[in-house]
């Protein structure tokens, strides 16, 4: 009976939180699609023109944008993160872990506007004195959300790595292989479906946020040309304009949601197809 | 699990009667729209409430146009609205002029250019003069900053100066007076817009057409990027609404929006 009554109420909230998701989907896409039919969708995505208040609205450099500053973004939390990752699990002594790892986690901590703070007060200024350009840029986004993604990709590369069997490390010492050998032949191989897993999760938080890029981007609507130029993306395009928004403008801000939705979810999808392709081809080797 | 049962059901007693006292206050007049506005309307309402204990005023941000909506759909009961209503809007809403504010163009403090013309701001925001020494400054490029659009200030400016010209897709945007202000500050290069009681001493404020850009000027009606500050309503106002506008127009009123650096509406 006892069972039972958890059964159900376990299942009713597991059931709750899918609900929700499919409400905002239906929600997202019914206020979205109808603006971009209405726009027609090759102008809608293709066009550089976003003048809301004029009924024109193409998304084009919010979406060069986006993907410009995650790309950017993942270089920076990959390579550190990936770094920080072997360290702690290959190289360091477990005195030094205890301090190293949880001060990672912490990051994940602090709030985006702190961080979206300290760039513009710090990142910002110094783009601007020694790179040149605007320093709201794609530069200063990328530095800053990749640090955001930083203890997302390290603890998910950590557990990957962790996950390594024991046997693959002695056997490949046993072997004579030195132990960089050992790590970079062996250990990264094994786990690198775990890897690219945690690659997109970072992806997903670089992509999906939203206050710390508005204020150091400098969201200017315009396709950017280098790294030093400033960039809108997808996610603070709407942010910025919702508030203001009515009418067809609300709407587009919608489109501009869904059209985030679908880039996530590809990705999300390639990233799945590719970790699961890895996985069964490894032990065959 | 009767733990958790017991548990639940006090929790939702206590969720249930805190919308029921939440419910019961007295009557209670939502002012939401325009960031411009919200603090001088913080301001009246603190002092409208104090001398009211009986109605509660409540001050919202949210944007002029979110202040026209949320009048439209009635979840608010006065709109406040930092640029001119379009048509369609007048044609719903009945606007109330409060104060009226000095729009200001403002650069760097290192710049040497104190004064433009009003060509000269359009063609700056437009991206046609591309370096500050073709307007008489430094040979240097000019960083446009502008506001979002459906900001009001963004809509008056573009009203007063752009007129049917469009502000460059290179404009760096920023989401408030606040962080324009933070950016122009620390950059050079930069130039922007935004209430004149906001500018402060870290900006320079440039003359337009040769008028300085201070309050006395706005007053005089000399200087030319001036906005209205609307309080809306839908139809005649509630009483409490009314009772709160008339408090704004009050000397009372008028001489604490005179004192934060508003010119007054009549």
């Amino acid at each position: 009976m006892k069972e039972k009554a958890i059964h159900v109420m376990l299942t009713a909230l597991a059931l709750t939180a899918i609900t929700a998701l499919a409400v905002i989907t239906a929600f997202i896409f019914k206020e979205g699609v109808p603006i971009i039919v209405k726009v027609g969708i090759k102008d809608f995505i293709l066009s550089s023109e976003w003048h809301p208040l004029e009924g024109e609205f193409g998304i084009f450099p919010m979406i060069v944008g986006s993907l410009a500053v995650t790309v950017g973004a993942v270089m920076i939390s990959f390579s550190f993160g990936l770094g920080c990752a072997v360290l702690l699990t290959q190289f360091c002594p477990p005195r030094l872990v205890a301090v190293i790892k949880p001060s990672v986690e912490l990051l994940a901590g602090i709030p985006s506007v702190t961080y979206g703070f300290i760039g513009v007060v710090i990142l910002v200024p110094f783009i601007r004195d020694y790179l040149g350009g605007p320093g709201l840029s794609v530069l200063a986004s990328s530095i800053v959300l990749g640090v955001m993604a930083l203890p997302t990709i390290t603890s998910i590369s950590v557990d990957a790595l962790q996950a390594v069997p024991r046997s693959y490390r002695e056997g490949s010492i046993a072997l004579g292989a030195t132990e960089w050998q050992t790590t970079h032949r062996v250990i990264l191989k094994a786990a690198r479906s775990g890897i690219v897993a945690a690659v997109i999760l970072g992806m997903g938080r670089a992509i999906g946020e939203t206050m710390a890029t508005i204020m150091v981007a400098g969201n200017t609507a315009d396709v950017p040309h280098s790294i030093l130029d400033p960039v809108r993306t997808l996610t603070s395009n709407i942010a910025l304009e919702m508030g203001y928004s009515a009418g067809d403008h609300r709407k587009a801000l919608f489109a501009t949601g869904v059209v985030l939705f679908i880039i996530i979810m590809i990705l999300n999808s390639i990233a799945l197809v590719v970790s699961r392709h890895r996985v069964r081809r490894g032990p065959a080797r | 699990m009767k733990w958790f049962i017991i548990l639940g059901v006090l929790v939702l007693i206590v969720v249930f009667l805190g919308f029921g006292w939440g419910g019961t206050r007295g009557v209670a007049i939502n002012v939401v729209g325009s960031t411009s506005i919200q603090p001088f309307a913080e301001m009246l309402a603190q002092e409208f409430n104090s001398q009211h204990p009986d109605s509660a005023v409540e001050v919202q941000g949210g944007g002029s146009t979110a202040g026209v909506m949320a009048v439209g759909i009635g979840i608010a009961e006065i709109g406040m609205c930092s640029r001119m209503l379009t048509k369609e809007e007048a044609e719903t809403f009945t606007a109330v002029t409060i104060a009226r504010d000095g729009l200001a163009v403002v650069v760097h403090p290192s710049n040497p250019v104190d004064s433009l013309s009003l060509a000269q701001v359009k063609s700056l925001f437009e991206g046609q003069v591309t370096n500050w020494k073709d307007v008489g400054g430094l040979d240097r490029p000019v960083r446009i900053i502008s506001r979002e659009e459906g900001s009001g200030t963004r809509e008056a400016f573009t009203k007063m100066v752009m007129r049917k010209a469009r502000i460059s897709r290179k404009a760096l945007t920023q989401e408030s007076n606040g962080s324009v202000k933070e950016l122009a500050k620390h950059d050079p290069c930069a130039i922007g817009y935004m209430s004149l009681g906001l500018v402060g001493d870290e900006l320079k404020a440039v003359r337009i057409e040769g008028v300085p850009a201070v309050e006395a000027e706005v007053q005089s009606g000399h200087y030319p990027l001036v906005r209205p500050f609307l309080f809306i309503t839908k139809g005649p106002p509630v009483p409490g609404a009314q009772q709160f506008i008339d408090f704004v127009l009050s000397p009372l009123g008028q001489r604490m929006l005179a004192k934060e650096g508003l010119v007054g509406a009549r």
